[in-house]
């Protein structure tokens, strides 16, 4: 048999009917999750339609992008942001009452960011289709799992049918040889990626990230990871499971159990793509050479080494992102005055992630001037957390302590900075406008935004690292 | 509303050019008007950020203010146009706000596949055309959607692809789902085969 790389299999594999010159193929789903903001207008389309949910036990509610993060008042009321925000969430909740479908709600000690809670329960596993109306899906290909963001009516597609129509798009191998230094994190990695290959650099492509320092992440980093595969343009990020991925997944909720378990790892040993496979396309990183990065414009490929001076810009588009953002080029971005930080969303939101921040503000304080919000990626990250006393640690040092949600990612629940306020930003976009009007965004790892918090300014965490060891 | 669009054949229009590489869908349409759960009344909100001034006027400098972009509905616009979030929320407010079709030298894939399953005809061209369009707004095109062609003033032709099934389901508004869902028994034997093996 022809060599075939995991992308191929997970595609054959979920092929109800190969596509033809003329009509897509047909693809089918084994997961669908579903949230407030992208399912209301499909879930009208098959109630016009007099249509059920055809798998609801492949499909899986959680509440996240509308919600608040602040705790409910004396009396249980939530302060939502506006009344629609409140609106749209008790459509959901009305929605999978309607249509039998499981949601990770309130009440819920598993509700979370889609693509958090997700794979904390065991739904995500390794071989599997996994769609969401939501581009940050591509994160479950950390799993070795074909996951990709769909709009709504897409939505409306699998909810009925449990299949999409698509075309299969190329394969682009990323390889990433040699090994992070101390300080630099998943987060440098994909932003250093995204900056390598740019923002349209994996437009019609499924990306799969392989190598010696993917091999040797966490599955919490390798989430990093593929998540940000969309801003590179990417619609799926993917990376083969192994060990690593099998002991995460063991025990959770949702994966199979016992004898059944041990199948599905047998199978799953047979996904990684095979020796000889070749891809449309395939760049070499060096890991090694990777330093602490931070975006500097107002898309995710406008990235730099926090040290490196901010490059001239190369058009009048470019000049407006450095305008907007009020930086200059030839300086770097490290010692810009910051207003804000924002720790937490499904790139970095999860239980590691608030570690690392911690680990720089214990016994240390968030500057004068300097709000910073923790916001844990889902209840269950947050329960983790304050087990360990994280929370006390950020308390401490002046930062407020969230419910989980989205939050500042998106800022659709009131969570947002003020018109030029710089924000550090641990999530995965620096559009203009992206955390409030006017906003000026900086992405960056969980370390960089917790030393920035304390210094006030965008600032290298190993300086601080660094003192930790001679102390 | 239902998601079937009109069969649609032709774009015949001015252009209005948005000259900006990466416009993501932020700018196309705030996150903070995503609360919505109609499809309709966006297109009031359409770069909202950007079109208007502060005090709530329309801000002259917008390239769509301008009074020879009024009533256009083909939209030039630069290159990786969607780029960002999955939501159709995008070509909801295009349309709503009278866009029919964009055309760019590199469009982002979600958005166009959302695009294109609500009637919002989105074409990429070669990059020297693109160019010729950036450069010289509010010409007036006429887009051929059984051809693959934009025919310009003076009688020259562009072509571009567009796969033969969104060609299809565009020139008769197709519904898709419709379409999937004449698939069932084929979906329930992939389900038979499938989940017996597991
Ligand atoms: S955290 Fe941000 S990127 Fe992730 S799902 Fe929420 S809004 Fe989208």
């Amino acid at each position: 048999m022809t060599p075939r790389t995991l992308f191929d299999k997970l595609w054959d594999a979920h092929q109800v009917k190969a596509e033809t010159e003329s009509t897509p193929g047909v693809l089918y789903i084994d997961l669908h999750m579903v949230h407030e903001v992208t399912s209301p207008q499909a879930f009208d389309e098959l109630r016009a339609r007099g249509l059920k949910v055809r798998r609801p036990d492949r499909t899986l509610a959680t509440l996240d992008h509308s919600t608040p993060t602040l705790p409910p008042d004396a009396d249980g009321k939530r302060p939502y942001y506006t009344q629609e925000a409140e609106a749209q969430v008790a459509r959901l909740e009305a929605n999978v009452r309607e249509f039998g479908i499981d949601l990770m709600g309130w009440d819920s000690p598993q509700r979370g960011i889609v693509h958090v809670a997700g794979p904390e329960v065991g739904a995500t596993q390794p071989g599997m289709t996994i769609v969401c109306g939501d581009s940050h899906t591509a994160t479950h290909g950390a799993f070795g799992a074909l996951a990709f963001g769909i709009g709504t009516t897409e939505v409306g597609h699998v909810l009925a049918t449990q299949c999409l129509l698509q075309r299969k798009p190329k394969s682009f191998a990323i390889h990433v040889d040699g090994a992070l230094q101390p300080g630099v994190t998943a987060k440098d990695l994909i932003l250093h990626i995204i900056g390598t290959i740019g923002i349209g650099g994996g437009t019609g492509h499924v990306l799969e990230y392989t190598g010696e320092a993917i091999r040797a992440m966490s599955m919490e980093e390798r989430m990093t990871v593929c998540n940000m595969s969309i801003e590179a343009g990417a619609r799926a990020g993917l990376i083969a499971p192994d060990d690593t991925t099998f002991a995460w997944l063991e025990g959770r909720e949702r994966v199979p159990k016992g004898a059944a378990w041990e199948r599905a790892v047998a199978h799953w040993r047979t996904l990684p793509t095979d020796e000889g496979a070749t891809y449309d396309r395939e760049v070499r990183i060096d890991a090694s050479s990777i330093q602490p990065s931070v975006t500097y414009g107002t898309h995710p490929g406008m990235v730099v080494p926090i040290h490196a001076p901010v490059p001239a810009a190369a058009d009048a588009v470019e000049q407006r992102a450095l305008d907007y953002m009020k930086v200059t080029a030839g300086k770097p971005i490290a010692g810009e005055a910051v207003d804000v930080v924002f720790i937490g969303s499904c790139t970095n939101g999860r239980l590691s992630d608030l570690r690392a921040a911690a680990g720089i503000l214990r016994g240390r304080r968030v500057a004068g001037g300097v709000r910073m919000l923790v916001v844990p990626g889902s209840e269950q990250v947050r329960r983790d957390a304050e087990r360990e006393g994280l929370h006390e640690i950020f308390r401490a040092a002046g930062a407020e302590w969230r419910e989980p949600g989205c939050s500042m990612c998106i800022a659709m629940n009131g969570d947002l900075a003020q018109p030029g306020q710089l924000v550090v930003a641990t999530s995965n976009r620096n559009f203009e406008g992206r955390q409030g009007k006017g906003a000026r965004t900086v992405l960056a790892s969980p370390l960089v935004a917790a030393a920035s918090a304390v210094a006030g300014r965008v600032t290298d965490p190993r300086e601080y690292m660094n003192q930790e060891a001679a102390a | 509303m239902s998601s079937t669009s009109r069969p649609l054949a032709y774009v015949h229009s001015r252009t209005a050019v948005l000259r900006n590489e990466n416009i993501d869908t932020d700018r196309i349409i705030p996150a903070r008007f995503l609360t919505t759960t109609e499809r309709t009344g966006l297109g009031k909100h359409c770069f909202e950020d950007w079109r208007y001034a502060a005090d709530g006027s329309d801000d002259p400098a917008f390239p769509l203010n301008q009074p020879q972009a009024r009533g256009c509905s083909i939209l030039v616009a630069g290159r990786n146009f969607g780029c960002g979030s999955s939501r159709e929320h995008a070509p909801w407010a295009l349309l709503d706000y009278g866009i029919r079709a964009v055309i760019s030298s590199e469009i982002a894939d979600i958005f166009r596949g959302n695009a294109l399953k609500n009637g919002l005809v989105a074409i990429v061209i070669s990059e020297a055309e693109h160019r010729w369009l950036l450069d010289n707004p509010g010409v007036e095109l006429r887009i051929d959607i059984a051809e693959g062609t934009i025919r310009l003033p003076d009688g020259g032709v562009v072509r571009f692809d567009l796969d033969a099934f969104s060609r299809h389901c565009l020139l008769n508004g197709v519904d898709q789902l419709g379409f999937l869902l004449q698939q069932q028994a084929d979906i329930a034997a992939y389900e038979q085969r499938t989940e017996e093996a597991a």
